[in-house]
Formats: structure tokens, C-alpha cells, sequence
């Protein structure tokens, strides 16, 4: 419990401090510091409305954070989610446009299937690759992030495109994923009480949230609860202990690459048939990346992702409002690099602290 | 100090204490200019330590050190070597992806300009290499030659710093008998040069045949310095291992039934694929517990990983109640009640960021009550947890702290309470107490007693010898990856095993 | 006939060397941080701030050659970065790289606005001359990143510097006990490796162009990085590789394939990389410390 409480200590430190270092930008830019931030909050928390928007943003980072997580906790280092989430995203952007005819509920299942298998495929060949061949997880998924904008933005998008827009052709409406204001009009669910709450212009939130808050759960599960979980982190924390104890690393390097494909490949398919209604070039926008911050600061647990993810979300969407201000959003991705330093730089004093202490009781 | 002059290395009172462990007590080391110096003693005697504290790697807690009659304090091997001090370490310090010469001039390189100079070097390292008769080939990779040439690129490596003073940590230990005849022959030919050697060792046969005097440590403390040609083996061995037997277990008489565990010819290869288990054979009774002696580093470590399916193997086969378990993975050695309590705790028995529940079911966390199909239950887990801490007398405030805060003794009888709750009817037990306290020791050997009186056939591996002698009831003497005697227990003679642990009782091999 | 005619023409063999010329200078630089043991994915984040420094630099003095320095003056800088959180304070070098990609890609877009008040590219700087040779127009950058192919051979592979260079990536304690500082040579190359991406950028920017636009790199720091592996950690071979590639990227947008689309061919640098490192051809076996934070007097 007081550990728990160390780190979002330490997680929050670390923000406090890239958002103080963030006003020097913001005075560097000539704008006030103090507005800029009153922007930020009015655009991300400031209403309900912004704040639903936030978790909107959020999604797929919370998905690419358990990309990079999962794997982290058997020891691996996944920097694919990029790459990953494209497969993912293509996958079911391809499905959601290309296949007519097929009733709603039944096409998005299959998008968000063809999501998942991509995804997983993406991961399932580095997982290979370091378990057989030794082959560094960080160089091969950079190389797949590549490779996947060069076959899906690139070598996708033109064999398919219609017209000048980037992008695959607009999916069908029986692919797209359900908004949250889309609810009110549902046959039952509409009539609840406080359904209305949702039914507001210019809400972007879609049901992946709720495919990623559920995506936690499992994770949280999955870690926690299961011989796979427990299997998964012994090879993380100490490999030859877990061969000891009949597990198979291997194995266990495979499934947890393939399972933070599909989880990045999720947060494609929510992008294509709940954000988008396309999968287009530009579509990934670094989120693979950012997740990466998103899981440092969430600490690797599925719920610290979560929270993580809806604070890089409420700056990426606060920027919005700080940018309709005439502050330079640009600020929120500066402070988001300063997250990652600070929170990188401050596990190594804590690691450093601990030494000294551990020192200061031997003698 | 009128024999100031006599000694060109002088280390006296030197103490060193780790957390929980004094490794070096009041140690005294006196060389002589020129000499041999045999340092002997068995593993953790203290050594490494004593000579890490001269190489500038550690900081003595208390002590003084004086090299040719002045007195210096180490601090980093920089200041050793300027001094003249090199050192060969046990695992040697070289690059394997550089050639001979670079690893030799690295950090002190001839230049010509900006350049290396490299016809400088090669004809720097051919000097010295003609001179002590110390054969490498300048060009070749490191990884592309033999150990004991690696070796000897160590060896050029300190002289050519300007070395005096030569310390050899254990330099037989990886060699073949005709190597480690030819690292002799250097050592003669450093020398007629007038070089200082400090040799460590536990092997009594090289002592004799090379070293001009003998420090003996025991526990962390100089025992005694002794004239090489005034001692036999025999009496090294007793200064060694020492008279008396540290502890005493209260046994009955073992009441064997029928065999259960057959190991046949088995040969096993170690990390580099070198064979370091050649042909072991054994076999193991209900109700028995058989015993192997040995100092370490003489296959013990690869044995217990072959038999235990962490390990390939390369030839012989294993049997266990009449089943061929050979090509078994570890875990279905496991789900056929095969215990086995690691050598190392810390780097396979435990997965110390786990808490102790989570240590206590690893290698069973797939079988019930822990888990059904793919989903643990940890109220199961925790009660496990509960009941053993209990029974086993773990001292911990609880079940879920992590298994780093438990003390040595304590995660050893984590590890001890987990593999015999399964009800092993095989133990494998290797170093079961080593670091830990004495009554963790105490306990460890009555439950394994009490464990062969129910009727577990037990194989102990310990370089303790004490512990293998007070605990068997047959016990093997393994030497070079061969058992070289089997003793019962009661025939057993702690001289006799002394000297054929460190190999005196074989037969000299020369040339073969 | 025609398409393979095409792609082997001499003024398409000769321009790849202005394609390639990013690669080589990264790959040069990842070559020393890698050989020193430590990763650098953030060549992508120098080359991109390294670019856009040059175009501010050559702006605001209107001497393109004060912009090349910038450009190196702005790799140093995330350089420095990299180096003392991670050498130093031996944080996660692939977390922070990562982070430092990613303030890259703001600072520079943030730059753009607040300096030009634009979103997208920057107004014109004056760019480096060009030279022709062989009838074909190379700028400054492109022969500098080709004469320090020798060089850094020679740094590496000659000199005492070198030598401990490649020592330390592969056994730092082992450098150590020889007396080697290893943190501060490890510092050092990770400062050359950032001054050479930033210099990388000013290629693109005032090179071959006369302007800033955003994310300008696009992933040429991740294809130096590649070069890298391809070249197995060896300038003469990263320059094969990178010059390989740029010849890739050269036919993908130069020559008109009937039956491969070009977007795929840009693909083959990422599979290429794949495939060494994996062992199918040739291993491609990375310096062995690579990683991982060296704290003294460890085994």
C-alpha cells in the first residue's frame, strides 16, 4: 500500500515538474503561463462533455501502454505498438470497407477480429525472433513499425483509396464502432434515465473505452490471477528461477508479445471504426509511442495505464483548447517528452536512495 | 623491522567483514621475494577476498599492507598495477571480439602519432612472450583460441604493466592436465626471472609439485605458513579442512529399501561445451541418503542440473522407479516428485520480487489445489503459505512480504519447506546450507534426516565436507568430473577424502 | 527489360549517394554509441532537431554553414541529454531515447510556431552550395559524410581511442581493470554520435533544401539505425548499407515498376535488418555490454 502510495507519489512529482519546466515554453512563446493552463484545464476537464472527450483520447494509449507493459513484465521491451496498432488499425479499417452486407453487430466483431489477429501477428513475429533467434525485441519491432507504414499508410492506402484523401475508403455503417451519443436513439438502453448525459454534439467517445477499461481488467487478471500471469512474471523478474520451476521461457516471451499485439491492435481498430471511420495516413499519430510514456507513468500496472492514459489524454485534448487560444498545442507533447525524463530520472534516484539506505543498514 | 627486507609483500591483521560475514579475520599473508606462494583453503575460506583487498577491489576493514617495505593502501587496481601488482583472475578479463595483442597493450598502447602503434606491440608482446617462454599468437582473436592460451595472454597482459608481484586466482581450474603442466613450466621460467608468485589453489597435488612455501586459510583466518618441502599433502589437508567435524546430527541407522534412482555413465557438457561431468555413475535407495564430496567447479553444478532437466544431456541415461527420465523437461521432473533444493537461492531457487506465497507453490503453481485449468487460488496459495511457515519455522511477519526481506536461512528453509511438502520421493539437494546462520544449519539437516527416515532417497551435493560426512550414508568423492571412490558411511575417512578431493589421491596425469 | 535498365543507370547510382547521406552520417554515429555499449534510438529525435537548427541557424545569419553548426549544436544538446540520464544516471537508455524522439517531434513543430508563426514548413533559408560532380549536384554535407567513412574507420579501428572504444561495448569490466574510464568514454560517443544526426539533418533541410518542414526525417534516424545493424557495426559496412539503402529509396521514387510497387521496395531496409539480425544470413551480433549501464567494479 505505502509503496503504491511512493509511486503515484513519485508519478505525480514528476508531472508537477515537466508542467512547471512547460511554462518556460509558454513564456518563450509569449503567452501567459497562467492561460495557457486555464486553457488546458477548461479544454480536457473542464466540462463533462471535455472531460468524456478526454477518455476519448485516452483509449488508445491506454491500449498502446499495455502493449509496451505486458511484455515489460516478462522482461521484454516492445517498441512495436507504432507498428502493431497500424496492422491493427488497416486490418480493420480493410474489413469495415471492403465487406457489405453483413449485419452490424456481426461486422464490427469481425473488423475488431481482423484487428486483434493483425495486431497479435505483428507481435508473434519479434516474440519469435528473440525466443529462437536471440534477435533484440527493441531493433526487430522498430524495424516491423516501419515495415507497417511502408505496407498500410503507404502500399495500403494507394492500392485502395478513392479520390485524393489519404486513406482507405470510408467504412460501412454497419462497421463502425457505437458512439456514446449515439445511445439516447438505441431501443432500450435509450430510455434510461441518464442516458441524455451522453447524447452531446461533438462527443467523440466511442465503446472502445469500454473495450479498454475491460482490456485492464483482463490484463489485471490475467497477471494476477492466472498460472500464465504468474508463469509471465517469474520469467520477468528472474529467468532461470522460472526454468527451475518448469516454465518455459520461451513460451512465455511468445504469448506475452503476441497478447500486447492484439491489446495494440485494439486501439487501431477503435481509431478506424470508432474515431476515424476510416483507417487513414496520419492516423497513428505517435500513440505507439506515447503509449510507452503512458505505461512508464502508469508504473506497468493495468490500472496505473489507465489512469496514466487519461491524464496524457486530457493534455493531448486540452491542447485543443490551448491551441483555439493561440497557444502552440506543441507545448503538451514537450511536456509529455519531460514526463518521460523526469519519471525515468526519478526511478533512478529512488534506486539510488534505496542503495544508500540498504548501505547505510549493512554497516 | 629487521625483515623488512626479506619479505616484498607483507599483509597483516587483515579483517574484512560483509554483512553477516567476516570473510577475512585477522588475516596474516607473508611473501618472500621470488617465491611461489601457495594460498590454500577451501571455498569460502577467504581467499578471494583477501586477495581482492590487494588488488585494490575492496577496502579492508582493518589492516595493513606493505609492498617492498613501504606501506600502501589500495585503493582501485590502477594503483596495483602502477605499483607492479597484476593479477589473473579466475574468470579471465579479456575481449574476445580483439586479437591477442590488442587485449594486451589496451589501456597503455604504443603510438606512433594519433595511431596505435601495432609493429610496436606485436614486437612488445613477442618479447615478453619469447622471454617467459609464454606461447600465444599475436594476431588471433581471443575467441578463437584455446583457454590456456588465453591464459597465458592474461599472464603477458600484467608483465607487460611491469609486474612484480603475480597473483593467480585459481588458474588450474580451468585447464587440461597438459595445460596446467605448461602453466608450471611458466611459472618456473617467471621465476628464474625473478617474479613473485601468489598462487591460489585447493588443489594439494599442485601445491606440492610447484609452490616454495604454503599459507593455509580456514574461515577467514590464516591457519598457518609452512615450508612446502617440510609438509606432505596429508598435513595441508588436515591444516585445510581442519580436525574437527563442525557439526553433529543425531541419525539412527539407515534402513535402505529397494533402488530408486539409477544413474548410469552420465556425461554432461558446461556453458562453454566443455564435458565437465565424464561418466558418473551412482544409484540411490529408499530411505538413503548418498553423499558427494568434492570442491567446486568439478562438475557438481552441471550434475544436478542434468538429473534435474535443466540441463542437456550429453550421453548416459537416468532412470527413476524403473522409468528412463534422461530427455525429461524440468517441469515434468518436477510432476514426478523429484525434489531439489538449488545450489544458488538467489539465482534459481527464488524469484525474490515474489512474495513468499508465490515462492512457496513455484514449479507446483500448475498443479491443484494452487491453480485449476489456467486459475490460481491464492486463498489455497496463502493457506500453503500459512501452514509452512508455520511448520518449517519460517521467521517472517507474513506471508506476503517479498521473498528479498527474509534473511539467508530463512529463504533457504522457504526453498526446503516447498520441495518437501510435495513429498519428493527423490531429493536433490546441493549446498542445502550454504550461507546460512547456524540454526537454520541445525534445522536443515535434522528435516533432512527426518525426511530419509520416512523414506525419501536423498542425493547431497556440498563442498562442505563436514556436512557430506555427518549426513550420508554413502558418499562419492567427485574429482574432475569422475566419482574417483565410493565410501560407506561408516568407512569414511575425512584424510583420505581431504586428499582425494583435491585430487592428490589420482594418479599424476601427464601427457595424455 | 526496361524497369531493370532503369535501375542501374549512372545517374541513378549517383544520387543515392544524396539519399544515402543522412544514413551514412547517423549510422556513423550510431556506430560509436553502439561500439561503446550503449543504444541510441533517438538518432531519428537528433536528426530532426539537428535540421531544424539549421534552417533557423542559416535564417537568422543567412550563412548556411553557421546552420550547419547549429545543426550539430542541437544534436550535442539532446545528445547531452541522453548522455547524463543515462551514462551518468544510468536511466533506461531505450525510455529516454524514446522520450527524446518524441520532444524532438514537439520542440521542432513548437519552434515553428513560436519563431515563424507557422504549422507546417518553415520560410526559405539560404541553403549550402552545391558541386557537381559527374554532372551530378552534390551538396557539402553529402562529401563530408563520404570522407569521414575513412576517418571514423580509422578512429575506430587504429587508434588507441578506438580500440577502447570497442573495448568497452564488449567487456567494460574488463576495460576497467586496465584503467579505462568507461562512463567517460561512453559519455563521449554518445556526444559524437548526436553531433553527427544533427549534422545528418542540416542535409535534409539546407542540403537539399532550402526549408524546415515537419517530421522531416521520417524515420531516417530508425533506416541509419538499420544501416548500422546491416554494416555489423562497422563504419565501411554501415556506409555500404546506408549507401544500399539510399540507393532503395532512389529507385522507389525514381524508377516506375510495373509489378512491385515502390513502396514496398522502401520496405526492404527494415526486412533486410530483420533478417541479419535473426541469423538467416550471416548474424549480425551486437556489441555484447550493448544496454546496459556500467557501474564500476562489477564483474
Amino acid at each position: 500500500m505505502i509503496n503504491i502510495l511512493i509511486e503515484l507519489g513519485f508519478a505525480l512529482f514528476s508531472i508537477v515538474i515537466a508542467l512547471l519546466v512547460g511554462i518556460a515554453f509558454i513564456l518563450l512563446a509569449g503567452e501567459s503561463p497562467l492561460d495557457a493552463y486555464h486553457a488546458l484545464y477548461i479544454g480536457s476537464i473542464g466540462s463533462w462533455r471535455e472531460f468524456l472527450n478526454t477518455l476519448w483520447r485516452a483509449t488508445p494509449l491506454i491500449f498502446t501502454g499495455f502493449a509496451l507493459a505486458l511484455p515489460f513484465k516478462a522482461g521484454l521491451f516492445n517498441i512495436g505498438g507504432e507498428g502493431q496498432l497500424l496492422v491493427g488499425g488497416f486490418a480493420a479499417g480493410f474489413v469495415g470497407f471492403y465487406f457489405t452486407g453483413i449485419p452490424g453487430g456481426l461486422h464490427v466483431a469481425l473488423a475488431i477480429i481482423a484487428a486483434i489477429a493483425a495486431g497479435a501477428l505483428w507481435g508473434l513475429i519479434p516474440g519469435i525472433l528473440k525466443a529462437y533467434k536471440g534477435a533484440h525485441e527493441v531493433i526487430t519491432t522498430i524495424m516491423l513499425n516501419y515495415i507497417a507504414i511502408q505496407l498500410t499508410i503507404r502500399y495500403g492506402i494507394e492500392r485502395y483509396r478513392i479520390g485524393g484523401r489519404q486513406a482507405l475508403p470510408t467504412i460501412q455503417d454497419s462497421a463502425k464502432l457505437l458512439r456514446f451519443n449515439d445511445l439516447a436513439e438505441l431501443p432500450v438502453v435509450g430510455s434510461l434515465p441518464f442516458i441524455e448525459a451522453f447524447a452531446l454534439p461533438g462527443l467523440r467517445l466511442h465503446f472502445n473505452f469500454i473495450l479498454a477499461l475491460l482490456a485492464a481488467l483482463f490484463l489485471w487478471y490475467l497477471l494476477w490471477k492466472t498460472t500464465t500471469g504468474y508463469e509471465l512474471r517469474a520469467v520477468g523478474f528472474n529467468a532461470s528461477a522460472a526454468e527451475y520451476g518448469g516454465i518455459s521461457s520461451k513460451k512465455t516471451i511468445i504469448l506475452s508479445m503476441v497478447i500486447a499485439g492484439a491489446l495494440a491492435g485494439l486501439a487501431g481498430a477503435g481509431e478506424a471504426l470508432g474515431t476515424h471511420h476510416t483507417f487513414m495516413s496520419g492516423m497513428d499519430a505517435g500513440l505507439g509511442f506515447t503509449g510507452i510514456a503512458v505505461a512508464l507513468l502508469g508504473r506497468n500496472h493495468p490500472f496505473g495505464i489507465v489512469a496514466a492514459g487519461i491524464l496524457f489524454g486530457a493534455l493531448s485534448q486540452g491542447g485543443l483548447e490551448m491551441q483555439f487560444v493561440g497557444i502552440p498545442s506543441e507545448i503538451v507533447t514537450i511536456i509529455q517528452a519531460l514526463v518521460i525524463f523526469f519519471v525515468a530520472g526519478l526511478q533512478m534516484l529512488k534506486w539510488f536512495l534505496l542503495k544508500q539506505r540498504e548501505k547505510g543498514e549493512a554497516e | 623491522m629487521a625483515e623488512e627486507n626479506n619479505y616484498l609483500l607483507e599483509m597483516r591483521g587483515i579483517t574484512k567483514i560483509f554483512p553477516g560475514v567476516k570473510a577475512n579475520d585477522n588475516i596474516d599473508l607473508l611473501v618472500k621475494k621470488g617465491e611461489i606462494h601457495a594460498l590454500v583453503g577451501e571455498n569460502g575460506a577467504g581467499k578471494t577476498t583477501l586477495m581482492k583487498i590487494l588488488y585494490g577491489l575492496y577496502d579492508s576493514d582493518q589492516g595493513e599492507i606493505y609492498f617492498a617495505g613501504n606501506k600502501i593502501r589500495m585503493t582501485d587496481p590502477q594503483q596495483a598495477i602502477n605499483l607492479g601488482i597484476g593479477m589473473v583472475h579466475q574468470h579471465f578479463k579479456l575481449i574476445d571480439t580483439l586479437t591477442v595483442t590488442e587485449n594486451i597493450i589496451l589501456g597503455s598502447e604504443p603510438r606512433q602519432g594519433v595511431a596505435i602503434n601495432y609493429r610496436e606491440a606485436r614486437r612488445q608482446v613477442e618479447e615478453i612472450s619469447n622471454k617467459y617462454n609464454l606461447k600465444v599468437d599475436p594476431d588471433a582473436k581471443i575467441q578463437d583460441i584455446s583457454v590456456g592460451m588465453q591464459q597465458r595472454v592474461e599472464i603477458i597482459k600484467i608483465l607487460y604493466r611491469g609486474a612484480d608481484l603475480l597473483i593467480f586466482d585459481e588458474p588450474t581450474a580451468v585447464l587440461t592436465p597438459q595445460e596446467i603442466d605448461e602453466l608450471f613450466e611458466i611459472f618456473n621460467s617467471l621465476q628464474e626471472q625473478g617474479k613473485t608468485i601468489i598462487f591460489i589453489t585447493h588443489k594439494l597435488r599442485e601445491v606440492k609439485a610447484i609452490s616454495d612455501r604454503i599459507t593455509v586459510l580456514r574461515d577467514g583466518k590464516s591457519v598457518d605458513s609452512v615450508n612446502t618441502e617440510e609438509v606432505t599433502e596429508k598435513d595441508v589437508a588436515e591444516l585445510m579442512v581442519g580436525r574437527e567435524v563442525l557439526f553433529r546430527v543425531d541419525k539412527g541407522e539407515a534402513k535402505p529399501g529397494e533402488s530408486v534412482f539409477q544413474v548410469e555413465n552420465l556425461q554432461v557438457k558446461d556453458n562453454r561445451g566443455i564435458m565437465t561431468v565424464n561418466g558418473i555413475s551412482f544409484e540411490i535407495s529408499k530411505g538413503e541418503i548418498f553423499g558427494i564430496a568434492g570442491v567446486e567447479g568439478n562438475g557438481q553444478t552441471e550434475l544436478v542440473e542434468a538429473l534435474t532437466g535443466l540441463r542437456q544431456i550429453a550421453g548416459g541415461r537416468v532412470y527413476y522407479k524403473g522409468e528412463d527420465i534422461t530427455e525429461l523437461s524440468a517441469r515434468e521432473i518436477k510432476d514426478r516428485h523429484i525434489g531439489h533444493i538449488p545450489e544458488d537461492r538467489l539465482r534459481r531457487g527464488l524469484v525474490t520480487q515474489f512474495s513468499l506465497s508465490e515462492n512457496f507453490i513455484l514449479g507446483f503453481h500448475h498443479q491443484e489445489p494452487y491453480s485449476k485449468n489456467i486459475f490460481m487460488n491464492y486463498k489455497a496459495i496463502d493457506q500453503h503459505a500459512q501452514s509452512l511457515i508455520q511448520d518449517f519455522d519460517v521467521r517472517t511477519s507474513s506471508h506476503q512480504i517479498l521473498a528479498s526481506k527474509l534473511s539467508g536461512g530463512n529463504q533457504q528453509k522457504l526453498i526446503i519447506a516447498r520441495e518437501f511438502r510435495q513429498d519428493p520421493e527423490l531429493l536433490i539437494a546441493a549446498q542445502p546450507t550454504r550461507g546460512v546462520d547456524v540454526g537454520s544449519i541445525e534445522f536443515i539437516h535434522s528435516q533432512l534426516i527426518k525426511k530419509r527416515d520416512e523414506g525419501t532417497a536423498i542425493l547431497l551435493v556440498s563442498a562442505e565436507l563436514s556436512e557430506v560426512m555427518s549426513l550420508s550414508d554413502r558418499l562419492g568423492v567427485i574429482y574432475e568430473g569422475e566419482i574417483v571412490k565410493t565410501f560407506a558411511a561408516d568407512e569414511a575417512d575425512e584424510r583420505e577424502i581431504g586428499r582425494l578431493m583435491t585430487g592428490s589421491g589420482k594418479e599424476v596425469k601427464t601427457g595424455e | 527489360m526496361e524497369t531493370i535498365a532503369q535501375m542501374f543507370t549512372l545517374p541513378l547510382l549517383l544520387i543515392s549517394f544524396r539519399y544515402a547521406t543522412p544514413l551514412i552520417l547517423a549510422a556513423l554515429g550510431g556506430v560509436f554509441n553502439e561500439r561503446s555499449g550503449v543504444i541510441n534510438i533517438a538518432l531519428e529525435g537528433m536528426m530532426l532537431f539537428g535540421a531544424f537548427a539549421a534552417v533557423y541557424g542559416s535564417g537568422v545569419t543567412g550563412n548556411p554553414w553557421i546552420g550547419v553548426l547549429y545543426s550539430i549544436g542541437a544534436g550535442l544538446a539532446f545528445a547531452l541529454i541522453l548522455a547524463i540520464v543515462c551514462v551518468t544516471f544510468k536511466a533506461d537508455q531505450i525510455v529516454v531515447a524514446t522520450g527524446i524522439n518524441i520532444f524532438a517531434s514537439g520542440l521542432t513543430i513548437y519552434f515553428l510556431q513560436v519563431l515563424y508563426g507557422v504549422a507546417g514548413t518553415s520560410p526559405r533559408a539560404p541553403r549550402l552550395p552545391s558541386i557537381r560532380i559527374l554532372g551530378m549536384r552534390y551538396n557539402p554535407i553529402t562529401l563530408i559524410a563520404v570522407a569521414l567513412v575513412p576517418i571514423v574507420w580509422f578512429i575506430l579501428f587504429k587508434t588507441p581511442w578506438g580500440l577502447r572504444i570497442r573495448s568497452i561495448g564488449e567487456h567494460p569490466s574488463a576495460a576497467d581493470t586496465l584503467g579505462i574510464n568507461v562512463n567517460r568514454y561512453r559519455f563521449i560517443c554518445v556526444l559524437i554520435s548526436g553531433a553527427l544526426a544533427g549534422l545528418a539533418g542540416a542535409h535534409l533541410s539546407i542540403g537539399e533544401f532550402s526549408a524546415f518542414v515537419r517530421e522531416m526525417s521520417q524515420g531516417r534516424g530508425f533506416i541509419a539505425l538499420a544501416a548500422m545493424i546491416f554494416g555489423k557495426w562497422h563504419p565501411v559496412g554501415a556506409f555500404g548499407a546506408a549507401l544500399l539503402f539510399g540507393y532503395a529509396e532512389a529507385i522507389s521514387i525514381r524508377v516506375d515498376f510495373a509489378f512491385i510497387p515502390s513502396e514496398l521496395i522502401r520496405a526492404i531496409p527494415y526486412v533486410l535488418t530483420i533478417i541479419v539480425l535473426a541469423g538467416f544470413i550471416g548474424k549480425a551480433i551486437p556489441p555484447k555490454a550493448i544496454g546496459k549501464p556500467y557501474f564500476k567494479g562489477e564483474d
